[in-house]
């Protein structure tokens, strides 16, 4: 893309995506690392996690601030506005799903607490392996403007669903059979749950990447993340 | 009066271009362009400085004729009507297309009688008592009333810009035109006069037909609900304003826009 007359303006346009880069690297991290932690029943990882939550939200405070102020000085027009305005939008979101990330961290020690496996556990990771690359993707799409990479992402959605639709009945079977990990079972549920979440997040990101770079909004059928067990 | 941002459909299409080209002698200004001015949605002109959009502009009441060496071919209208036709008279037509110029140039005479001149000339008043009516109701409506009411006789060239400004839009209106042509009418005033005739422009969206050329883009995008994007002699784009600014179509729309022109 030519670059703006006024050097300035690129210099902070820049600024913005790198910001998100980091923002959308962190995110990715964060959910690897909260079901590494599940997994390995690590505390202090899961501990790590939770402090590193605070770096996201800094930099959603930063993007923010620096919007405004291209907004204000600027008067960014056509893709330039459309960009900028999709960058308040997904700081927002990446942050939510930071949050999520770090729901799952703090449950750690509570499944941890009790020393017996769950079977349902071992479906978790390629679950929450599925979301963190679709945060990745929809991330990368951004920054390099890929319209086709963020409809990739979207499509993907589904197939966290079917995860958390595999998951919930898994649990609730187990449950039925061992009442006394209800508890424990009722965690693993809302680390499920908070997957989903942050799939459906990860689509919203992309349908945001979508506009930005096409100046289309996408047809309500292909928007939002389908609701799991509405079937 | 309508919401300001809001494009109206067109219920009345008051004048048309088509393929319209002027030449300066050999060099052609304007290639080929077709447009459609309509009643109820302000029409903007933007582009880069020696793209045509006043060049294009004055074809539509015909000040080019001033020009020695211009040449129009192509076809412009006024309600159906060749405007370039051998029978149209130039005088009364500039009376239906009025202009309104970047600099203000009241003429120095009174208040008054810049407004008064104009539908004297014409036969529009029968006796004093109209012209009073006509000199309050165009001041009036040009948003300038209240600020001279008590001095109608102090000279024109004696208001602030802004005000002389819109002096000018008010002797426009008082000869009752269909269409008014502005070019850059507040390229000379400061922000707050700016915005006086900005909210001006509003005010008079549906009474007349508007076309405003300007070199600011953001009013462009505050007073306009259709903007035509002029590059090079030709018409580039020519959409609704919040579209040219969200989304254009062309490439060099986009550049012209978003500051990378050039």
């Amino acid at each position: 893309m030519a670059e703006h007359t006024i050097k300035a303006f690129d210099e902070e346009i820049d600024k913005l995506r790198g910001l998100i880069a980091e923002m959308g690297g962190r995110a990715e991290a964060a959910i690897e690392n909260a079901m590494l932690a599940l997994q390995r029943q690590d505390k202090s990882l899961a501990a790590q996690v939770v402090a590193d939550d605070k770096r996201i939200d800094a930099i959603e405070a930063e993007v923010e601030k620096l919007v405004i102020q291209v907004i204000a000085l600027r008067a960014p027009m056509a893709n330039d506005l459309r960009d900028v305005i999709a960058a308040l939008k997904i700081v927002g979101v990446v942050e939510r799903i930071g949050d999520y990330a770090k729901n799952i961290a703090k449950r750690v020690p509570l499944i941890a607490a009790n020393q017996r496996t769950l079977e349902p556990v071992s479906l978790l990771p390629s679950m929450g392996q599925v979301a963190a690359e679709m945060v990745h993707d929809a991330l990368n799409a951004f920054a390099a403007r890929d319209a086709d990479l963020a409809l990739a992402v979207i499509e993907r959605d589904t197939v966290v669903d079917d995860f958390y639709n595999s998951v919930f009945r898994t649990l609730v079977t187990f449950m039925v059979e061992n009442p006394k990990t209800i508890s424990e079972c009722a965690h693993l549920l809302f680390v499920a749950k908070n997957i989903e979440r942050i799939g459906d997040h990860a689509t919203n990101v992309a349908e945001m990447v979508y506009y930005a770079a096409t100046g289309q909004t996408l047809p309500e059928r292909e928007r939002g993340g389908t609701q799991p067990l509405e079937d | 009066m309508h919401e300001p941002q809001t494009l109206v459909p067109a219920t009345e299409t008051k004048m048309t271009a088509r393929d319209v080209k002027v030449f300066y002698g050999e060099k052609q200004a304007i290639k080929g362009v077709s447009i459609d001015v309509d009643m109820d949605n302000v029409t903007a002109f933007i582009g880069p400085s020696g793209c045509g959009k006043s060049t294009f502009l004055r074809t539509l009441n015909r000040m080019n004729d001033t020009v020695a060496s211009a040449r129009v071919e192509g076809t412009i209208t006024l309600d159906g009507e060749d405007i370039y036709a051998p029978s149209m008279d130039v005088v009364q037509l500039r009376a239906r297309v009025g202009m309104v110029f970047q600099k203000p140039n009241p003429f120095p005479k009174s208040i008054y009688e810049n407004i008064a001149y104009g539908p004297r000339i014409h036969g529009l008043a029968h006796g004093k008592a109209d012209l009073d009516v006509i000199v309050e109701k165009s001041l009036r409506r040009a948003g300038l009333w209240d600020e001279v009411k008590d001095r109608l006789h102090d000279s024109g060239t004696a208001l602030s810009g802004g005000q002389q400004q819109r002096l000018c839009i008010g002797r426009a209106i008082a000869v009752e035109p269909e269409v008014i042509l502005m070019d850059e009418p507040c390229s000379a005033l400061d922000p707050i006069a700016t915005a006086k005739i900005e909210e001006l422009i509003h005010e008079l969206r549906g009474r007349y037909a508007i076309v405003i050329v300007t070199h600011n883009m953001q009013q462009a995008a505050r007073v306009s609900q259709r903007t035509a994007f002029f590059h090079l002699g030709e018409l580039v784009e020519y959409g609704v304003t919040s579209d040219i600014f969200t989304n254009p179509r062309q490439e060099r729309t986009k550049d012209y826009i978003t500051g990378r022109y050039g």
